[in-house]
């Protein structure tokens, strides 16, 4: 644990894992897309729309995932004050908004042609959105405080609110009655997904997850290149005149 | 450097005391309070529970009933029920329907009663299933009824 906690360690580890992950990246879309858009049956019901969901699914998964991981971070954060931890949080948020975003845009798409419409404010077209605004108040609260440390723990408490958030998207079509369908992968009874469509399913979550990896652990190296940069910075003013 | 253990084992125990009381509390909340005003739409069987008056405006929604859809003489209008299992609600529509609208398929609509229980729909959306299939395969469960106060579907559901 501590020995992640160390900055330089960090980044030598993000290095060995850097290239293996964008490979991984690279074989996954490469397969994924593939598969997606070629090597797949159209659905008995929806025809060639199902396709979407190949794009779709894997982003809402990722959205949640990568709220969990800032979560996390912020947790960590909080409790052990790991300078790296809030680093953490902050890398893995942007990237969490942009699958969120991803999921609303291509499930709008595929809604106007299938249901009708474009949005309904059920629970759990509702909850992503909600999702969406959390990532955007937590980078909010980031740039809106000068102070790294204190704006750190402000969007940190922001993250672990919003963490309610989670089990409501993923059980609101249980709960309460929604225009989204039920859940078709992660059930009780087994996925009611045809094998034909689940290959594309998981190759393309797979790529999405090993993308993640890849912004994670890039910005992350910024993050820790930037606060080092500044330390610099400041020791350079604050020297006595001559002293170089 | 005990002291400092200390403090980080009580900020461990009040963080997490707090995250976990939160999330307990708002969901009890939700789960309790919320249940049916977070619901987007009633089903047939609702309607007779909720005594749900004419020209009340609400949304309506459950399985297309097999064997109910026609079109009416004017040629605009159709006609269908919705069905829950427990009770059928006949439903009248003027307007282009989506495309995943079928019988057997689930749909939510908008609209009102008018006096003779008709539910006057002024829009229709298809609800889609949870299945993915090609075409030609047998589904997992297809056109199956399901209500979530239903005990008895639900376990054909899952048994499907």
């Amino acid at each position: 644990m501590h020995r992640f906690a160390n900055p330089a360690q960090f980044n030598r580890l993000a290095d060995v894992i850097l290239p293996w992950a964008i490979g991984a990246m690279v074989l996954l879309f490469g397969a994924g897309l593939y598969y997606a858009f070629w090597a797949s049956p159209p659905d008995y019901q929806q025809g060639e729309s199902v396709r979407v969901m190949y794009i779709h699914v894997p982003a809402a998964w990722l959205a949640m995932f990568t709220y969990m991981v800032t979560a996390a971070a912020s947790f960590t954060a909080l409790v052990w004050r790991h300078p790296l931890a809030l680093l953490a949080g902050k890398a893995a948020a942007p990237a969490g908004a942009v699958f969120t975003a991803l999921a609303l845009l291509t499930g709008m798409l595929w809604g106007k042609p299938m249901w009708g419409t474009f949005w309904v404010w059920d629970g759990r077209l509702t909850s992503v959105l909600v999702l969406f605004f959390l990532y955007l108040g937590y980078m909010a609260l980031w740039q809106a405080i000068d102070d790294e440390e204190k704006a750190g723990r402000a969007a940190s408490i922001l993250a672990l609110v919003g963490v309610v958030n989670i089990p409501i998207i993923k059980f609101s079509v249980d709960w309460w009655s929604t225009l989204h369908q039920p859940a078709s992968v992660i059930r009780l009874d087994g996925p009611t997904i045809d094998g034909s469509m689940l290959t594309p399913l998981l190759l393309m979550a797979g790529a999405y997850q090993a993308y993640f990896v890849v912004v994670f652990l890039w910005r992350m190296k910024l993050e820790i290149n930037r606060r080092k940069l500044s330390v610099a910075r400041q020791a350079m003013m604050h020297a006595p005149v001559g002293a170089e | 450097m005990a002291g400092l253990q200390t403090r980080k084992k009580q900020r461990l125990v009040v963080v997490s005391l707090a995250v976990t009381t939160l999330v307990g509390a708002s969901l009890l909340v939700l789960l309790a309070l919320g249940g049916d005003s977070l619901s987007l739409f009633l089903q047939p069987s609702d309607i007779k529970d909720r005594q749900v008056e004419t020209g009340q405006h609400f949304r309506l929604g459950g399985l297309v009933e097999t064997g109910s859809f026609s079109r009416l003489d004017d040629g605009l209008t159709y006609r269908f029920a919705v069905t829950d299992c427990l009770a059928t609600q006949p439903v009248e529509f003027t307007g282009l329907l989506p495309d995943l609208f079928r019988e057997g398929q689930g749909v939510v609509t908008e609209g009102e009663l008018n006096s003779s229980g008709v539910f006057i729909a002024s829009t229709v959306l298809a609800k889609h299933d949870e299945n993915y299939r090609p075409p030609g395969t047998m589904p997992k469960a297809e056109g199956q009824c399901s209500h979530p106060n239903d005990q008895a579907a639900a376990a054909s559901y899952t048994g499907g």
